[in-house]
């Protein structure tokens, strides 16, 4: 059977099939996997703060187009999906042509288009750090970073956890909605902000409570 | 050993028409000692098994009367005992915290192994006992139901617990999943204490313990408990079967 005719056997999906979460780690051998999640933490808070600060005119421009170059870069050499980076990536790109449109009718051209670059630039840079680093080795960078907070009461080990929890909350709180969505859809309430809404928020909440009463079960975060 | 004296679960239920919340009594007094390998819970929806089981884990605290387990006070040693029984629950997705097998076993064995590359091989290991090596690294979401409970028990027995409390952990596999979790529970060397509605499940158990509207009516031998509970459900049933 060749393989046109095997495609015409099973028809594709209409949906496209969800590959996981935006910055879910994938499994690979690059420079990006092998550098500590540490060094790769500072280097996205450095383009974060250079991409931050130089606004405006030329300068700016030209900053936020080397910013994406340079995160499609470390994209290319880390050897991720562009297929999972595409399909995750769409709603950051939406927010950012929204925003670059608004910011170009009232302040010009090169003001919304430096703003479109720079938000998908950014997501696109922290996507390379944590699809190439382990949750584990994440809440070790984390941990470290938070030892100075011990001198003022907080452990060290529950921060990291609580920052590595909000990394994982961002794909629940959109399964949660499409959960909602698929909901309110079964009952006819598609166009009903409220069907989605509310009961996304309480399942959130009901997620929340159970994370904690996981970790306490496994006596994490407990000190 | 596991003993309750006296333990009382209450809680707070807002009253309907507006007044002040009133106390509501969940469970007890429920006085137990527990020493088999095996024991089983079993009750009605609602009867307050799981309070039951969430008490010997100090996810729940007496509020009146008290839970030790092997010497440890759940209510002045809660982070001690949780970190000697461990618990798992009905749906693996309100257990799994990490995106990934691997992420979530190794976060399980943070406290125990300071070394990450060690973390990880220990993880691996782990997940390999249970047949989810192939699967260590896929997002978790990717994982059929029974897998993901499966892969619940394997995050919790990382820990290395002496007690492991499950409650109703094959409600929701199918018979081939049920069988996989029921035969890992039955090779563990710790003491199991199990809240099912699998009856199978239950005269597998030491001990049978069965609850109805928070008190424990019914203790002892598997068969005899099992023959109790049936004839407890028959009787809350209107017009069925006696």
């Amino acid at each position: 059977m060749t393989a046109s005719r095997r495609r015409a056997a099973v028809p594709a999906p209409l949906r496209p099939t969800w590959r996981g979460p935006l910055g879910l780690y994938q499994p690979g051998r690059s420079w990006l996997h092998r550098a500590s999640a540490g060094a790769e933490l500072v280097g996205l808070a450095v383009a974060s703060l250079v991409v931050v600060a130089v606004r405006g005119g030329t300068p700016g421009l030209v900053v936020a187009l080397v910013a994406l170059v340079g995160a499609a870069a470390c994209h290319v050499a880390a050897r991720l999906s562009w297929h999972r980076t595409r399909r995750g990536l769409l709603p950051t790109a939406v927010v950012a042509v929204l925003l670059g449109a608004y910011q170009t009718w009232a302040r010009g051209w090169p003001t919304g288009v430096e703003t479109a670059t720079d938000l998908v630039a950014l997501v696109l840079l922290a996507n390379v750090v944590t699809a190439t680093s382990r949750a584990d080795d994440l809440l070790d960078a984390f941990q470290r970073a938070a030892r100075p907070l011990r001198h003022v009461g907080l452990a060290p080990e529950t921060v990291a956890l609580a920052c590595s929890l909000m990394l994982r909350s961002v794909p629940v709180l959109l399964d949660a909605a499409g959960q909602s969505r698929d909901a309110a859809r079964a009952r006819g309430l598609d166009r009903s902000p409220r069907a989605l809404v509310v009961p996304a928020a309480v399942r959130m909440v009901g997620h929340a409570r159970a994370t904690g009463e996981a970790l306490a079960a496994r006596g994490l975060g407990e000190g | 050993m596991i003993e309750l004296r006296d333990a009382l679960v209450t809680a707070w239920t807002p009253d309907p028409a507006g007044g002040p919340d009133t106390v509501t009594r969940l469970l007890g007094p429920v006085s137990l000692t527990l020493t088999e390998r095996r024991v089983a819970i079993v009750g009605a929806n609602g009867s307050g098994k799981s309070t039951l089981a969430r008490l010997l884990n100090g996810l729940v605290v007496p509020s009146a009367g008290s839970v030790t387990v092997d010497g440890l006070d759940t209510r002045t040693d809660g982070p001690a005992v949780r970190r000697h029984v461990g618990f798992v629950f009905t749906d693996p997705d309100a257990q799994i915290v990490m995106p990934t097998p691997l992420e979530d076993v190794a976060l399980s064995l943070r406290r125990a192994v300071r070394d990450p590359a060690e973390r990880v091989a220990r993880a691996r290991e782990a997940l390999a006992r249970v047949g989810l090596a192939e699967r260590a690294e896929l997002p978790v979401h990717a994982l059929s139901g029974g897998q993901r409970q499966l892969l619940a028990l394997t995050s919790v027995l990382a820990t290395e617990p002496a007690v492991l409390v499950c409650d109703e952990p094959t409600t929701l596999l199918d018979l081939r999943w049920r069988t996989v979790v029921d035969d890992l529970l039955a090779g563990l060397p710790q003491r199991v204490v199990v809240v099912t509605h699998d009856l199978d499940a239950a005269l597998r158990a030491d001990r049978v313990l069965v609850v109805d509207d928070g008190q424990v009516v019914h203790d002892g031998e598997p068969l005899e408990a099992v023959r109790a509970y049936r004839h407890l459900m028959t009787r809350l049933v209107p017009g069925a079967r006696r």
